[in-house]
């Protein structure tokens, strides 16, 4: 029961958020922007580059880093 | 009252005070010591003050200008928060050596001369690591060991540097370096260490997380900000700050996604901050120093807040690990609500310290025409965000429930927290007092429209990038284990050497240095020891007791160090370098 009530506040929770994105998107497109390089004045450039950005990040975190750096607690025997 | 003394000697003498109070006089004098130092800060006026003429060299112990005050005004307003955050602490010991190594900080910032920043260099360095080793667990004692040896390390550069440059220049001025020949390197190499440039940054993530959940904070704070101090008086402009900036700020958001101790997250994040810093210090524009030394300031007082969290975390659970929290809000609201502020300053979320700062550097960046450079501070911002920003809070305070139901924080606790995380919005809200006092007049609005936007946007669609990647299991799973870094080289890498030249280096260790050891420490020690005997047996009252008890915890630290290991004996050696180098050096001015 209070399980089923956690996932609707979630849900309500993951609602708004992709609401306000929506929002991000649609008031990003009235906003005079000063681009540096060019690209960087597309519509939503920053939004894009943010996710992707970060699904890289632990992409390559999880498959490269990981398995190269990770060892047991006591690797160092403290 | 006006300039009576040097800014670092109010904490560093007033602390050796607070073995001698008790109970509500000691907490006040706590509170007292840094706030007399902040007043008396912000009373000094620009200018050279302290010199102190020995032998043809003069010592500067005062140079206040736009750049040291600004750090001097952050260092200063830290220890208040940090002290009162420290209010429950009973180690005195733990407390002096905090103190030290603040008011430490304070002297190397306004130290004029190389000499004199090279001494309050070292202040740092040991106290530093006693403020480590105040956690009294076998883990800080070795980390804090391996702290040392590196920082002494670091130090040998920095005097190297200094003995060069003195004999090629005839200066002990602490002004403009750059990058010319040997002597520069040097310097720079050992400003380097300090400020974890990588490769040299191991001793970072390795020794912070092990301190109490009081000296995670002070360390937080003083040993990488003054590097950046050193680095933007000596070497702004220079070219390979740069991109030894983008690097330090790109690399550990990838351990810092994959770390399950979440001090070790932050001290991870704040390498990447310090990217930042180093960045700006490289790029050497009006606006991008503007940017390091705001940037400085903001993320002084943020990184505190998330570290003092979760030291309130640990203070009340225990635990640290990401595996074992959870669903903290329901027992400790309040601070969640600090931590949430803390990491929406630390991503630059609009209205917090971070974006009115952090936006400097990157815009200078982006001025310059630096492509790659700017692309890649953009990566680190919206990286920074993803694990500091939300894996912090999301862990400790949400995530699955971890059953337990800690007590809220203790009050002085909340009260330290509330006021970092108020003058976080403060700043955000109000950036104008904070861009009065950088070093160069500013002209920059942080507050404009594309720039909110964008700046929301990067961290939106970040964590929209959270949350898929969890609903989608992809994000990967917080494990019990560790992570190798640099300093594998020296905690594995010694080990085979050691073993390799065991025979070798043993002869040496039994034969020569061995006996030459226990005459000239040993021996000299026993008699040491004797006659504090006498004196400790002779009167036996509550003084004495109070000294005993504070040799004894000395001893014990002596104890530990004591290991019967190769490398722990070396760094001993490696004293007796260093103050072979330094009468060297004292002749060598005569």
């Amino acid at each position: 029961m209070s399980s089923k009530k956690m996932d609707k506040g979630l849900k309500r929770i993951l609602t708004i958020f992709y609401i306000f994105l929506l929002v991000l998107i649609v008031i990003d497109l009235f906003i005079h922007k000063h681009d540096f390089f060019g690209f960087d004045g597309y519509p939503s450039f920053y939004g894009a580059y943010g996710l992707v950005a970060c699904i890289l990040l632990v992409l390559v975190a999880k498959y490269v880093l990981r398995p190269l750096v990770m060892r047991r607690e006591d690797y160092y025997n403290e | 009252m006006n300039n009576f003394t040097p800014p670092a000697l109010i904490l560093i003498f007033g602390s050796l005070l607070i073995p001698f109070l008790r109970g509500r006089t000691r907490q006040v004098y706590l509170v007292l010591l840094p706030l007399l130092t902040v007043a008396y800060l912000f009373s000094l006026s620009e200018g050279i003050y302290w010199k102190l003429k020995i032998l043809d060299y003069e010592l500067i112990f005062g140079r206040i200008d736009r750049l040291s005050l600004a750090f001097g005004y952050i260092f200063a307003i830290i220890t208040l928060i940090v002290s009162i955050y420290s209010l429950h602490v009973k180690d005195n010991l733990h407390l002096i050596s905090a103190f030290i190594y603040a008011g430490g900080a304070l002297g190397a910032i306004f130290a004029g001369d190389f000499i004199t920043l090279f001494v309050f260099w070292e202040i740092m360095a040991f106290s530093a690591t006693y403020v480590i080793w105040s956690a009294k667990t076998k883990k800080a004692v070795n980390a804090g060991m391996r702290y040392l040896m590196v920082h002494i390390f670091g130090g040998l550069l920095l005097l190297g540097g200094i003995m060069v440059y003195y004999k090629e220049t005839g200066s002990l001025v602490f002004n403009y370096i750059g990058l010319k020949g040997l002597a520069e390197w040097l310097i720079f190499l050992g400003f380097g260490i300090n400020a974890a440039f990588p490769i040299l940054h191991a001793w970072l993530p390795d020794a912070y997380p092990e301190s109490t959940e009081t000296g995670t904070v002070f360390l937080s704070a003083f040993t990488t900000k003054t590097a950046v101090y050193v680095l933007a008086r000596g070497f702004p402009g220079t070219e390979l700050l740069i991109y030894i900036g983008a690097i330090m700020t790109a690399f550990p958001i990838f351990y810092a996604v994959i770390e399950n101790n979440l001090r070790r997250v932050l001290s991870y994040s704040l390498i990447n901050q310090v990217g930042f810093m180093v960045t700006g210090i490289g790029i050497g524009t009006q606006l991008s120093l503007n940017g390091t030394v705001a940037h400085a300031f903001c993320h002084i007082l943020y990184k505190a807040l998330l570290f003092m969290s979760m030291g309130a975390v640990l203070y009340r659970t225990g635990k640290i690990n990401a595996t074992d929290l959870g669903g903290l809000y329901k027992s400790m609201p309040l601070t969640t609500l600090f931590c949430i502020v803390g990491a929406a300053s630390i991503s630059g979320v609009p209205l917090t310290s971070g974006f009115v700062s952090k936006s400097m550097i990157v815009s200078a960046a982006a001025e310059g025409g630096m492509l790659l450079i700017w692309i890649a501070l953009l990566f680190a911002s919206a990286g920074v965000f993803h694990h500091s920003g939300i894996k912090i809070p999301f862990f400790a305070f949400f995530s699955h429930d971890s059953g337990l139901r800690p007590k809220e924080a203790p009050i002085h606790m909340l009260v330290a927290m509330g006021l970092a995380a108020f003058m976080c919005i403060a700043i955000g809200v109000l950036p104008g007092p904070l861009y009065s006092i950088l070093p160069y007049p500013v002209d920059y609005e942080p507050y404009t429209p594309s720039h909110v936007i964008d700046q929301t946007q990067l961290l939106a669609f970040s964590a929209l990038a959270f949350t898929l990647l969890m609903l989608s299991g992809i994000y990967p799973p917080e494990i019990r284990c560790i992570n190798l870094d640099t300093d594998w080289f020296y905690r594995k890498g010694t080990r085979l050497f050691v073993t390799f030249s065991h025979n070798v280096l043993a002869k040496i260790e039994y034969n020569i240095i061995g006996q030459a050891y226990e005459y000239a420490v040993i021996k000299p020690l026993l008699k040491i020891a004797n006659f504090l005997k006498i004196l400790d047996s002779s009167g036996i009252d509550g003084t004495y007791n109070g000294m005993a008890k504070g040799s004894m915890k000395i001893s014990n630290i002596l104890k530990e160090i004591q290991t019967g290991r190769a490398h722990d004996y070396a760094f001993i050696m490696i004293l007796g370098i260093i103050s072979m180098i330094f009468i060297m050096l004292i002749s060598f001015l005569i």
